[in-house]
């Protein structure tokens, strides 16, 4: 077996077909999409070469870069509520419930296999203001509150975003994390207590050091699906009030399809990919020191 | 020997590989058969094995008005030619179109684009078959209503025609006449008389207007209108060719005059969250005065069932005059709704003896079958007719001329934007200069 991996001809043959496949899926629609970024048109008008005219426009195109801020925004909040409760839940599950954790394990995993679309149908019932008043309002008329339209004004729409993309995702960074803790060995724990650490010091000290290593993969799967984020915010607000909660993926296939304009378009999307290379090498260079040394 | 053996057996490795690779992407991709004889250039070629039409899912009355004259007008083109219509969600029509533009695979026939200036793109890039010239040809002229024709032309901005009229709608405020009687307003002529009249509802309990916020149009056809009036037919044209700007002053006072509606609460509450379905039956269970559509709503206010207010309490008001304005009264909004266009790929003569039958019979059948009033020439009135239909035909007929609406010389991005910020105007959390802001630069700066 060693000499079919030793053999150079044999390795290439092998991997080809994987690497023909990967080729034409992957590495040529993302080269051809950065040759657009300096054209402009569309397949029907045609394509003109325009130099950098995509660049600049982007970087004085106010509705991008709001979009670029949302993102950001979006994707620091959510990545910090999505690990922060998955956490929390881990070391509930590891603590506290023990035996009965696979029953609450699977309720609070539940949200994360529904339907994008059926949950966001759900929270904009949950959140609606007119025609019918729904349960959120409702909750807050009887407690003497006015009518809110939380999904017509831009702050509340964003923080409905943010309740309804951490209800739906927690649970799984609640498995996620839990399955790094349980690779805690136990005895490092027990003579942590023998030795006098409990409760909050027994979290800090012993458990949060070594649990940083999954910590950070959960940082890191979090980070690059926020700042991708698309479906749950066209199904709960469609990017609006106006455009308010509008994210660079959502302006990136309104700018192509929409408005037919491939060329910017590419452009943007461009920007989202350097966006998630910076966060990713931000994070795999934090993973890169041995954390539980020091 | 041997060596060239195993060189011969790793050739024919490779090879088979990239055959097998070969094969796997063929298989993967779809066939790029036409089902009828091509004839990109619209020439017309002899033949075609079948008559496909696309449409949009919610629209089942063009589809519906087909399928009745396959059965009996177009019966003799429909032999060996059949309809095969089919229809996807209207939502990302427009996103939709461009792809199969692009790649020659429009249906036969098909609802245009929803944005004028990609319909304009297509006719630029020879997609779209001259109904003009090809009613010549077939020696089929004068079956379109002139001021439908006009509309159309004015609206692909072409002397040309390259769309048939499947609707032909005006637009305008629709009341409550009870309503109004019960609190003593009369049916406004100016834009001042509205807003006293809505203060005046509002008084007494009653909301003003009714409007689908979060479809955006309904909001921004007044900001349009108003502009009409004010400055006159041409006056978004004029931003359009740059010789003007929406953010000018006597622009932005058409925003403001609507904002400040939507400020004063004259929407309702949430109105920014209020969609067609919700609008129209908050208007037909008598929730609101005064309700801006267009006529294509007739079938809905003739529906018993949806129409709790009864058909005879509803009046029509063309938009008021803004008093000292360049524009008139007389010009009412009106639209093509969407109308629907046939491609030049697949052109040929079976689908020019369809062409033929639907530009002479599609405008009597609409009529009959759903009560939908086009743009085509009708030779035969229902004779259950209702009022409210025989008043749009009247308005038509009386119209010194039409207007288009806010949007329809915008670009694409401007259109959506402009539409996607009108539910702010309702809700009273835009300014009419930050509106006008945001779509001018979306259109182009």
């Amino acid at each position: 077996m060693d000499s079919v991996f030793r053999n150079r001809t044999a390795a290439v043959v092998m991997l080809s077909p994987a690497l023909l496949v990967y080729t034409l899926v992957m590495l040529v629609p993302i080269l051809w999409s950065v040759t657009y970024t300096f054209q402009s048109g569309n397949a029907i008008t045609g394509f003109e070469f325009v130099g950098l005219d995509n660049w600049i426009k982007f970087f004085g195109d106010d509705t991008a870069i709001d979009a670029l801020w949302f993102t950001l925004r979006y994707a620091i909040v959510m990545t910090v509520f999505q690990v922060a409760t998955g956490y929390g839940l881990a070391l509930l599950y590891m603590f506290f419930l023990r035996n009965r954790s696979p029953l609450v394990r699977t309720t609070i995993f539940f949200p994360v296999i529904l339907p994008t679309v059926a949950v966001a149908l759900m929270f904009s019932r949950m959140f609606e203001a007119a025609p019918t008043v729904g349960p959120v309002n409702t909750i807050l008329q009887w407690l003497g509150g006015d009518l809110t339209d939380f999904l017509g004004t831009p702050s509340q729409a964003f923080w409905v975003i943010i309740l309804m993309d951490v209800w739906r995702s927690m649970g799984f960074y609640a498995v996620l994390l839990y399955a790094g803790l349980v690779e805690i060995p136990n005895e490092v724990i027990e003579s942590a207590r023998i030795d006098g650490a409990s409760g909050w010091k027994l979290v800090r000290r012993i458990v949060f050091p070594l649990s940083l290593p999954v910590l950070l993969s959960a940082l890191i799967f979090s980070i690059n699906g926020t700042l991708k984020v698309f479906d749950s915010i066209v199904a709960l607000t469609n990017g609006g009030p106006g455009s308010a909660t509008t994210p660079l993926t959502l302006y990136m296939f309104r700018t192509s399809f929409a408005y037919g304009q491939y060329g910017y378009g590419s452009t943007v999307a461009f920007m989202l990919t350097l966006l998630c290379l910076i966060a990713t090498i931000f994070v795999f260079r934090s993973m890169r020191r041995d954390v539980t040394t020091s | 020997m041997k060596k060239s053996l195993i060189r011969g057996r790793r050739g024919l490795a490779a090879v088979a590989l990239l055959g097998a690779g070969a094969l796997t992407l063929t298989a993967c991709s779809g066939s790029s058969e036409p089902d009828s004889s091509d004839s990109a250039d619209g020439g017309g070629a002899s033949t075609s094995t079948e008559f496909t039409y696309l449409g949009q899912t919610q629209n089942t009355t063009i589809v519906g008005t087909l399928e009745a004259l396959e059965a009996d007008q177009c019966a003799a083109a429909a032999e060996g030619t059949p309809l095969v219509p089919d229809a996807i969600d209207g939502t990302t029509w427009d996103q939709q179109l461009q792809v199969y533009a692009a790649n020659d695979a429009l249906a036969n026939m098909s609802m245009a684009a929803g944005t004028p200036s990609l319909m304009q793109d297509f006719i630029s890039a020879g997609k779209v078959l001259n109904l003009t010239e090809a009613f010549a040809e077939l020696g089929i002229e004068g079956k379109i209503l002139p001021a439908a024709e006009a509309t159309l032309k004015q609206l692909y901005n072409s002397d040309d025609l390259y769309a048939l009229p499947t609707e032909y709608n005006i637009e305008g405020f629709w009341y409550n006449k009870q309503l109004l009687e019960d609190n003593g307003v009369e049916p406004p002529a100016t834009w001042d008389d509205l807003v006293a009249a809505a203060e005046t509802l509002d008084a007494a309990g009653v909301q003003p207007f009714v409007a689908a916020g979060s479809d955006g149009w309904p909001v921004t056809r007044l900001v349009g209108n108003y502009i009409f009036r004010s400055l006159g037919a041409d006056a978004l044209q004029k931003v359009a060719d740059g010789e003007a700007s929406l953010t000018d002053a006597e622009y932005v006072e058409a925003a403001d005059a609507v904002a400040a509606l939507g400020e004063a609460g004259y929407f309702g509450a949430a109105a920014g969250s209020v969609d067609y379905n919700t609008a129209m039956n908050q208007f037909l269970t008598g929730g609101g005065a005064f309700f801006y559509m267009g006529s294509w709503a007739l079938g809905n206010f003739n529906d018993e069932e949806q129409n709790q207010i009864g058909a005879d309490n509803i009046g029509y008001l063309p938009f008021p005059e803004v008093e000292g304005g360049a524009g008139s009264i007389d010009e009412v909004p009106a639209n093509a709704g969407i109308p629907v266009m046939f491609t030049t790929a697949n052109y040929t003569d079976d689908i020019g003896e369809w062409l033929t039958c639907v530009t002479e019979s599609y405008g009597d059948v609409a009529l009959a079958e759903f009560g939908q009033v086009t743009g085509f020439e009708v030779t035969e009135i229902p004779a259950d007719q209702s009022e409210l239909t025989t008043l749009v035909q009247d308005t038509i007929a009386a119209a010194s001329g039409s207007v288009l609406w806010f949007e329809a010389a915008f670009t694409s991005e401007g259109t959506t934007v402009s539409q996607t910020n009108g539910g702010g105007l309702a809700s009273g959390n835009l300014s009419g200069q930050e509106f006008m802001e945001l779509v001018q630069a979306a259109n182009g700066g």
